[in-house]
């Protein structure tokens, strides 16, 4: 194996300009989203936000979150006494435009270190990568859908009219060939940032000291550490808020951890209707 | 947390309440993203799976009993249960192919072995279950080869308690909280349940046999460990409660109820096996089925997903002595 690759996703720089999306979609050939409702072109009223979620067929995911709350401090990502450059913005023309505050995302596969869908796969067609990654072979995957609920995030899903399992392959095809994934590539604000796993852990402990001393105190990285409940992701982020307000589980556990304990009661059960039986035929005797 | 979310969605965790129901606890507050799910929703149609969940049961339990009876020559009781067993096994895996995103392809199930899923495992329980089963059902119908279905059916009545419970730990082993919630228990009340359901089937066929002990004793199983699954769960038990699988899971409990009795009541009234039969397999099929949705709807709503795991966190601090969020 060579080193184990993932996505930094520095939220705090992100513009929520989707061209993560949109080069995801491309480079993929991804067809529309009927999963996510989008045989046609329709708005969620979710601010910004038209995509939904990630899904079979959109492997990249921009949020948008509205928050009224001031900021803490300067604009992220902005030095101290930026200028502003008066932008539009929200709020009345005239107005307080610190009364809202955006949060923008991009949400990938997580590349799990024990990774549920992986596991639970019976057929093998999701496999761990020569880059740490996981990915789902299509020529092998019978559609069982065992893998959907499975995945802690919500993040693969069913193609309808196909019936195969899909999800991000962070460009398996790219990496093999010594390119950045697509996503990364496209992003201009190096929101997604692509690279070696550790290097990306010492890069985003540096940001988030950066943001804290700034007055982020919200700031938090998320999937980073090895011992949660998924052994850490191979695609972690840095939040500046809870991780469920972007849609994300606050403790994500891999299914699989309580596996040893249930084939043991399911064996302690199965153990039961077989002594059920034998006791039945033994205590109505021999007759006939 | 801080409030001042306004736009953050925060979602209370808001229920219809049945009448007259009253509030014992302060409803959880949390967030989410729009009130979107965090996990996806199981692609798993109905009524295949529940189908599938409840003829496995059927058909593991039944070829026990066929097994059972073969050996103590009672043959009625074995050429039903091994009709039983068969006709369940060959549905399931129908149901199961049929479910399948891909039908095609469903030899990929035994293209591994992985005991990390239970899809897999259960697979290779499966498929020899049901060629064994068929084949001691063929020779019990035919009245060819007696020996290779003898031999046919002792190896099905082998796998079959398997049969009854690898279903539960499929279930259990997702992401979904009122499924994997109930990961201790649920493979008792699956066991339960598929002892009801063949020992219902016994009883009709032989109302003083041994089927009146294994459907008294499957029923009793069945409602007790139901009763201690719901009591184990915490929040996601409002699944289990309300909605859909809450009127199906408390009319499954009253007709298994009443199966359990009418089996008591076949020694003395043959028409009670019957109606126990019935019953007992009503109550299996509609306790599959009410489980099923109890899981969908917990995977629908974030905040069972939000809410427990904000608790663990929580509970982590405290236990580590930091200070809480």
């Amino acid at each position: 194996m060579t080193e184990r690759v993932g996505f930094f996703t520095d939220t705090s720089v992100c513009i929520g300009c989707k061209a993560c999306e949109v080069a995801c979609k491309t480079w993929n050939a991804l067809p529309a989203d009927p999963a996510q409702g989008h045989t046609d072109f329709e708005l969620t009223g979710m601010s910004y936000d038209n995509t939904g979620g990630l899904g079979a067929s959109t492997w990249r995911h921009v949020a948008f979150i509205e928050q009224p709350r001031p900021p803490a401090g300067p604009p992220a990502g902005s030095p101290a006494g930026s200028v502003d450059l008066g932008m539009p913005g929200l709020g009345t023309p005239d107005g307080d435009r610190s009364e809202i505050r955006w949060l923008m995302s991009s949400d990938v596969c997580k590349h799990c270190t024990h990774a549920a869908c992986l596991d639970v796969c019976p057929t093998g067609a999701l496999v761990r990568t020569e880059f740490g990654t996981v990915i789902v072979q299509d020529d092998v995957c019978n559609g069982c859908g065992y893998c959907i609920p499975a995945c802690p995030y919500g993040v693969i899903d069913q193609r309808p009219g196909d019936g195969g399992a899909f999800k991000c392959t962070m460009c398996y095809d790219r990496q093999g060939a010594g390119l950045t994934p697509a996503c990364a590539q496209a992003c201009p604000t190096e929101s997604i940032q692509y690279g070696p796993l550790e290097e990306l852990h010492e890069r985003a402990a540096g940001r988030l000291a950066e943001l804290q001393e700034a007055g982020q105190t919200q700031a938090r990285l998320y999937g980073h550490d090895p011992s949660d409940g998924v052994g850490g992701d191979g695609a972690f982020f840095l939040l500046l808020d809870e991780p469920e307000v972007y849609g994300l589980p606050p403790d994500p556990v891999v299914t699989t951890r309580d596996l040893p304990v249930m084939w043991r009661n399911a064996a302690a059960a199965a153990a039961t209707v077989a002594g059920v039986v034998l006791a039945a035929f033994a205590s109505a005797g021999r007759r006939r | 947390m801080s409030g001042g979310r306004a736009t953050t969605p925060v979602a209370r965790t808001g229920r219809r309440r049945g009448r007259g129901e009253t509030l014992m606890v302060p409803e959880a507050e949390f967030s989410s993203y729009y009130g979107r799910p965090v996990i996806k929703e199981p692609v798993w149609k109905v009524p295949d799976i529940p189908a599938y969940l409840y003829l496995g049961g059927l058909a593991g339990a039944s070829a026990v009993v066929a097994g059972m009876a073969d050996a103590t020559d009672r043959e009625a009781l074995r050429r039903t249960s091994r009709v039983a067993a068969a006709g369940g096994a060959l549905v399931s895996v129908g149901a199961l192919v049929h479910d399948l995103g891909r039908p095609t392809r469903f030899l990929n199930m035994l293209r591994v072995f992985k005991p990390t899923s239970p899809l897999s495992v259960g697979s290779w329980i499966l498929a020899p279950f049901s060629g064994a089963a068929t084949v001691a059902a063929a020779s019990e119908l035919s009245g060819r080869l007696p020996g290779l279905g003898r031999l046919a059916g002792a190896g099905a009545a082998v796998l079959g308690p398997a049969m009854t419970t690898y279903t539960a730990v499929l279930l259990a082993d997702t992401a979904v909280p009122g499924w994997h919630e109930t990961h201790r228990e649920l493979p008792f009340v699956f066991a339960g349940s598929a002892l009801a359901s063949a020992g219902g089937l016994a009883v009709a066929v032989d109302p003083t046999g041994p089927g009146r002990g294994i459907a008294v004793a499957g029923g009793l199983l069945e409602l007790a460990a139901s009763e201690r699954m719901r009591s184990q769960l915490g929040l996601v038990g409002e699944t289990y409660r309300d909605g859909r699988a809450g009127w199906v899971l408390r009319a499954s409990r009253a007709v298994t109820a009443a199966g359990t009795a009418a089996a008591l009541a076949a020694r003395r009234l043959p028409a009670a096996g019957i109606a126990s039969a019935l019953l007992l397999n009503a109550g299996a099929a509609s306790l599959r089925y009410g489980v099923f949705e109890a899981g969908m709807a917990s995977a629908r709503d974030p905040k069972y997903t939000v809410v427990p795991q904000r608790e663990r966190l929580a509970q982590a601090r405290q236990v580590s002595g930091a200070p809480p969020l």
